[in-house]
């Protein structure tokens, strides 16, 4: 087992590595790209830009640029090219808010997916599948901009049935009861696509092993139905949504949740990752990128171990 | 409870499904009695209902497209109409059933040991120590090697039979009445077959279980049981006392049956016997005896179905032919012994 950690660990930071790496080596070499260019403006001189250009340390190598950067961000001295703020602390300065929608927004999609897939599965055919089978769709289906957007128009403040406040985060720090407040529309808009997908996924899952002949022998022991839906059908059931909900879940952390950040004004990584990269701001998005790369790498090797401890079978002996 | 008062009566029960295709009537009046500590073998082909038979005495063929008929007297209970809770509590405690795969008949994700102390939990008031205990102390009766580490052990670290093993120490955790055999050593090599009959053989003895065994291998209900019942397209064809249907059979299934085990007491036959055609449709079953398209001494009698009778002098062996037992006495040899046949000619 520690074998196992020791090399997942040492592969999680090749894979920061690589991925940092290309998406420098793809920065520099787009159209465009060139920062100092950009920093210099539109009427700059061919010999302010080169001063720029000595200044950033641009006309060093590639690949020395590369390391410098990255010890700047470790270093936590990286500054942006626009903005002149710090990287690592405008990242930090998002986290709160990114990680209160995220979680919340987890914890509900996780929640009531396994609710309705089970409640599917176990209705199969009839009217309240149905009803499931065709919502998950249209929850799939919905993107989450529109979704947003129509949400705030009907339910938020100075809108016909306003139940929520319009847009913005409060710090928990500040006030707990309006944190929440805050939050609630923009945690179910997030989630209902992944209701509707992990519902969808489970509802087959849970389908696939009633058949089983194990859940059969379950039932002939005579233990209750509700036990062995528990105990013998979902928890065989649940491992593949382990695995969706852990690359789902760091996909939204690493600031998979632009949208939502953006139409609810939510000021998070995602929507300071949207920003650096319409303004082809180089050093916040090296950092987002190992950022969101840190959380997917991460969370996969939570799956790996999460699965480890769900399926016997699989457990590195 | 004397020892010929029937545990088990089972009395024209019919089971049917709907499909799509139309209505599959997967066993179509099946009726008999288990006595206690006897063992009645099942045998049949796939798909002659042996496995639906046996599953719905525990309510496991229970759906929306499934209907039942008739009756199945348990302790004064009818199991066909039993409410699920009624049945939650025959499950496991009055009849346990052991299944054909133990290769997937056990979660693969549990301890072999917690599905067992699961199944004791569920119907008898004991803490967690003395249900594994009780676990260990089963494992080691049906030959597992250190019960104690063992139990805490997952399927996938056993073998087949190994597997098996545990799926009976798990069916007589609560001291059943009535043992459910379903296909057991089908699934297994032919050497851990016969470790696992005698286990059986064991275990019925040692705890006065009632046995139904079904499979479509006559050599293993000649080993173990008191009655056979064979089965066919759903029905009962031929049953009685196991020397009178072994010595004295009277269905051209049964002959057909008989005929198909290869005999290591006999010089090897030029050919195995094997019986025509394909079981029929269940849904669509031929007029008349339903073996009468693959049966090769079928004559116009047979469009119309022959009762389940007493036709031999043997009062207990009922059989549902036409033919004239004499007549069969001469005919089944050339199917069940063609050696014989050919020597006589």
């Amino acid at each position: 087992m520690a074998v196992f950690v020791i090399r997942r660990l040492i592969g999680m930071v090749l894979v920061l590595i690589a991925v940092s790496f290309i998406t420098y080596l793809i920065f520099v070499k787009i159209p465009g790209g060139d920062p100092a260019q950009r920093i210099a403006g539109k009427l700059a001189t061919a010999q302010n830009i080169e001063d720029i250009r000595k200044k950033l340390g641009l006309d060093q190598p590639f690949y020395i640029q590369y390391f410098d950067m990255m010890k700047a961000i470790f270093e936590r001295r990286l500054v942006s090219y626009q903005s002149q703020l710090n990287v690592v602390g405008q990242i930090e300065a998002g986290m709160p808010a990114t990680f209160s929608l995220c979680i919340g927004a987890g914890i509900i999609w996780l929640t009531f997916g396994i609710l309705v897939g089970t409640i599917s599965a176990v209705t199969a055919g009839r009217l309240s599948d149905r009803l499931i089978t065709v919502l998950a769709l249209i929850g799939i289906s919905m993107p989450v901009f529109w979704l947003g957007i129509v949400g705030r128009y009907l339910l938020a403040e100075g809108n016909p049935f306003h139940i929520f406040p319009d847009s913005g985060y409060v710090p928990i720090t500040q006030s707990p009861v309006q944190w929440l407040y805050h939050l609630l529309l923009p945690w179910f808009v997030l989630a209902v696509l992944f209701i509707g997908f992990y519902g969808r996924v489970l509802r087959s899952t849970v389908l696939d092993t009633i058949n089983e002949d194990y859940v059969r022998t379950a039932r002939a022991k005579g233990i209750s139905p509700r036990r062995v839906l528990l105990r013998h059908v979902l928890r065989n059931s649940l491992i593949p949504i382990v695995t969706l909900f852990g690359l789902d879940f760091a996909a939204v952390l690493g600031g998979g949740a632009i949208l939502t950040e953006t139409v609810f004004q939510l000021q998070g990584v995602g929507q300071y990752a949207a920003q650096s990269i319409t303004t082809l701001d180089l050093p916040p998005i090296m950092a987002v990128t190992i950022y969101a790369t840190f959380f997917i790498v991460f969370f996969n090797f939570l799956v790996d171990l999460l699965y480890a401890w769900l399926d016997p079978r699989i457990r590195p002996t | 409870m004397s020892a010929n008062e029937p545990l088990l009566e089972v009395d024209g029960l019919k089971v049917q499904f709907a499909t799509e295709d139309g209505v599959v009537k997967a066993v179509d009046g099946v009726s008999f009695t288990l006595e206690k500590g006897k063992v009645l073998g099942i045998v049949g082909e796939s798909g002659s209902g042996k496995s639906v038979t046996s599953m719905t005495l525990l309510g496991l063929t229970r759906g929306p497209n499934a209907r039942f008929e008739g009756s199945v007297r348990y302790h004064g209970m009818d199991l066909v109409k039993a409410s699920e809770s009624q049945l939650q509590k025959v499950r496991g405690a009055g009849i346990a059933m052991i299944f054909q795969d133990p290769m997937t008949s056990l979660n693969p994700v549990q301890k072999v040991g917690d599905q067992i102390i699961e199944m004791i939990r569920a119907h008898e008031p004991l803490d967690k120590k003395a249900a594994r205990q009780r676990t260990i102390d089963l494992l080691g009766e049906v030959g597992i090697a250190n019960p104690a580490g063992r139990v805490d052990s997952y399927p996938h670290e056993f073998s087949g039979g190994m597997r098996q093993r545990v799926m009976i120490a798990m069916a007589l955790a609560c001291s059943p009445d009535v043992l459910i055999a379903d296909e057991p050593t089908t699934a297994l090599d032919v050497t851990i077959q016969a470790q696992i009959l005698e286990l059986i053989a064991k275990l019925k003895d040692e705890f006065g279980t009632a046995v139904i065994l079904i499979t479509h291998d006559l050599g293993v209900v000649a080993r173990l049981s008191d009655d056979i019942a064979v089965m066919y397209a759903g029905r009962i064809v031929e049953q009685g006392p196991k020397g009178s249907i072994f010595y004295d059979p009277q269905h051209p299934y049964t002959w057909g049956l008989l005929g198909s085990i290869p005999r290591i007491d006999q010089p090897k036959p030029p050919h195995l016997h094997a019986i025509p055609g394909l079981p029929p449709s269940l849904i669509r079953p031929p007029q008349g005896c339903k073996f009468r398209p693959r049966c090769p001494h079928a004559f116009d009698k047979c469009m119309e179905e022959p009762d389940l009778l007493a036709r031999v002098e043997q009062a207990d062996h009922l059989d549902r032919c036409w033919l004239d037992p004499e007549d069969k006495r001469n005919r089944r040899t050339a199917t069940i012994r063609p050696n014989e046949s050919e020597e006589a000619a």
